[in-house]
This record gives structure tokens, sequence and C-alpha cells, in this order.
């Protein structure tokens, strides 16, 4: 089986599993949207113009519903027995490592693709355009990258659910104010070439994390 | 008595902290451009504070390169490195946001800002404070060497990728204070290099005895297994 057929086969196994329960798809929906719904009342009182935080109350939804997911990504497999089912199946570790993070990172652009439009009425913004879909791809392209790693390590420890974010929020500060700043900056008309350099930065860390985290996955799932 | 290596390193390194206490306090001269008597006072604390953020910096480049080494060969003293870096850098780290805070009230009239440095330092230690979390939190030795080796590599590859995304982020605001135009006179400049060499000193005794500390928990551990085992 070639890599990308064996990526493919672990995507399938997650994306069954997930439409079989839809466990993990209505917390992470339901919990994007009470996010936004809080920041709502959070801010209502003294904000004045609502377009100033949406793009920083969007981020903020996707990582923590994105967290949710991730959280669930390997605590399934492991209280399931599946992790030791995959690594003894005949696949490459980084087929293991592309499938998984390639779930999570279908599952949380699903959960985007449905929030946005709610985001977009609630705060009044037009967020349907076309470059802030790639931010929001590449932000979430990060963001699962990293995570998953981390996620196959938080499980393993004693508090495990809890211990995702702690491990998860400090690394990827430097994409969260990349996205920011250019979905602020799309949201407010600017052009793409004035913020060239914080596309490059999202871009960089996408790739810089994740190849280091391709590269050291093996070291955190062999027993 | 027998005096080893180390009691010497140790006396090397109180005198020398003691000097660098005595030409940052006393001998260096008042800085020449500055308003009220407290930030007169207050500057004498770079001496002291940029030395700890170039010895917290330095600290986790070394558990960086401790953790490559320890994925690549698997030898316990390159975790054991790695560990003892990283505490004595959260230690330094901690100190320089300390001072860095004492000083900005004088100097800036508050204790805290999001400027660049300030941020990338606070992000830093944010990572390696989650490192030792993560330690205390796995249970199985070797597991714990490996996930902190992981966290090591990937935690310290994303610092400067803050530190750049915080500088562009914050240019757009005035910038408050630049160390490049601040420069030091030429008579502050001997204390400064003195008090950076001390404290370097400083940081790597304390890194050889938490060494040894993790080493003689080590062999502690040996040899109450094998204790445990004869007497069975």
């Amino acid at each position: 089986m070639s890599l990308l057929r064996q990526i493919a086969a672990i995507i399938h196994k997650d994306v069954t599993a997930e439409l079989r329960t839809k466990e993990m798809f209505s917390s992470m929906f339901v919990f994007a949207l009470l996010t936004v719904v809080i920041f709502n009342f959070a801010f209502e009182l003294r904000v004045a113009d609502a377009r100033a935080i949406a793009p920083g109350v969007l981020w903020v939804s996707v990582t923590f519903a994105g967290m949710l997911g991730l959280n669930r990504s390997f605590v399934l497999e492991k209280d399931q027995g599946c992790l030791d089912g995959l690594l003894l199946a005949p696949v490459d570790r980084s087929a293991i490592y592309f499938g998984k993070m390639l779930g999570n990172f279908l599952f949380i652009t699903v959960v985007e693709a449905i929030i946005l439009p709610i985001f977009s009425a609630l705060f009044n913004v037009n967020l349907i355009q076309p470059w802030i879909l790639v931010v929001l791809l590449l932000g979430t392209l990060g963001f699962s990258g990293v995570g998953t790693l981390f996620s196959a390590m938080a499980v393993h420890t004693r508090a495990r659910e809890v211990f995702l974010p702690i491990l998860l929020f400090p690394v990827v500060v430097p994409a969260l104010i990349a996205a920011v700043k250019l979905t602020a900056g799309l949201l407010d008309g600017q052009a793409l070439a004035d913020m060239a350099n914080w596309m490059q930065l999202l871009v960089a860390f996408d790739i810089i994390l994740v190849a280091v985290s391709y590269m050291t996955f093996d070291y955190v799932v062999e027993e | 008595m027998r005096v080893d290596r180390i009691t010497v390193l140790n006396v090397v390194t109180a005198i020398a902290i003691l000097a660098a206490l005595y030409l940052a306090l006393i001998q260096a001269p008042d800085p020449a451009n500055v308003d009220s008597e407290a930030q007169r006072y207050a500057q004498r604390i770079i001496y002291f504070h940029i030395s700890n953020a170039w010895v917290g910096f330095f600290a986790f480049l070394v558990t960086f390169l401790g953790s490559v080494l320890y994925l690549w060969k698997g030898e316990r003293r390159w975790d054991i490195l790695a560990l003892s870096s990283v505490e004595v850098g959260v230690a330094f780290m901690t100190a320089t946001i300390i001072t860095g805070s004492i000083w900005a009230k004088p100097a800036w009239n508050t204790w805290w800002t999001w400027d660049p440095r300030l941020t990338t330092s606070t992000i830093t230690w944010l990572i390696y404070v989650s490192y030792l979390m993560l330690r205390s939190a796995l249970d199985d030795p070797a597991r714990r060497a490996r996930f902190a080796a992981v966290y090591g590599v990937a935690g310290f590859v994303s610092v400067p990728i803050t530190f750049f995304a915080i500088r562009w982020w914050r240019t757009i605001h005035p910038v408050l204070f630049d160390a490049s135009n601040m420069g030091l006179s030429p008579n502050m400049r001997f204390p400064f290099f003195f008090s950076l060499g001390a404290f370097t000193l400083l940081y790597f005794t304390i890194l050889i005895q938490r060494v040894r500390v993790e080493q003689l928990a080590d062999r502690v551990a040996q040899l109450k297994a094998s204790i445990s085992a004869s007497i069975r």
C-alpha cells in the first residue's frame, strides 16, 4: 500500500468512527458557538464596534473548539486499544501522523465551515471571503499539525485532557498572532501585498512545526 | 580537607558574583540621561537584568541541544542535561521578568507593557514551565525523557517565530524602549560585561550541581532496586 493510501485509510477510519457517534463533532460545534456567545456578552458592554474584536473572537473560538477535537483524537485510540493496533499494522509511522493530523484538520475545518456563517451574522461582518478562508485553513493546519503531536503526548499524562492546552497554547502563539492579524487586515480591506510578511510567517510556522512534529512523532508513539 | 574541582568552581563563582555586585552597585557610573533619582538607581538593575535574560535563553538553547542529542542517541545523560538546564533557565527567566518589572516601574511608569521583548520572554517562560509540568505528569521514566525531549525541540523552535511575530505586531505602536539606541557609556561596559560573565559562570556552576543531584538520584534508585532484589 502506498503512503497516500495508508494515510487515506486512517482518515477514513476516523471519519467513519466520528460519523457513527458524532460525539466530537457536536461538542466542538456547540462549544464554538458558546464561545462566540460568551464573548458577545463579555464585550458588548464596552466595545462600540464589534468588527474590532471579531477576528480575535473568531480565532479564540476556533482554537478552543479545536482543542476539544484534538483531545478526543488520541483518547479514543488509547482507551479502545486502537493505537496499539495502528502501531502493529504494517504502515509507516509517518502515515499514522499524517492520517491523524489530516483527520483532525478535517474535523476542525468542517466546524469552521458551519460556524463561519453564524459568526458573520452575529458580528455583522462578512468573513466569507476567499483570502480569509485561506488564512483560516493555514492557521488550522499549523494548529492541528502541532496539536496532533501534543495530543498523542497528553493522553499519556496523568491529567490527560487537561494537559493539552498547557502544552499547545504557548507554542502556537505565533500562528495565532499572524492569523488574527491577517483576518483583521482583510476585514479592514487592506491589500494582501501589504501583509505579505504575516502570510510568510504563518506559512513558515506551518512548515517548520509540521516538519518537527512529523520528525518527532515516532518518539511519542513508540512503546 | 580535600579540595575538589567543584568546590573551587563554587568559590570562584561566589567571588565573581560578589565582584559583579560591587561593580554594578558602586563602581559603575550614574547614567547621564535620566530624569529622576529613582530612575538613576533603577538603571543599575540592567547589569543583572540583561545577564539573567542572556543566561535564561542560553539555558534553553542547551536544553534544545540536550533534547536533540537525547532523541538521537537515547542516552540518559542528555536527558539529565536538558532537564537540569530547563530548571536553571526557568529560575533565571523568572528573575529576568521580575527585575524587568522593577526597572519598568520608575522608567516607564508601569510594571508591565506588552513590548516584544517582554511578551517573548513571558511566552518562553510559559513554554518551559509547561515542559516541567509535562515531566512531572508522566510516570514512566523512559517515556518522560522522550516526551520532554520532543517538547524541548518543538518549544524551542517556536520561540524565534514568536519573537518575530510580536515584533512585527508591535512596531505599529510607538516603541517605548530599544536596547540598541540606549547605549552604554564606555565606563559602564566593563561592569556590564563582567556581570554577564559572572552570571554565565553562575549558570554553569548551578547546572553542574543540578546534574550531579540527578545522577545521585539515579544511583539511589539503582541501589534501592538492587537491595530490594537481594532481600527477596
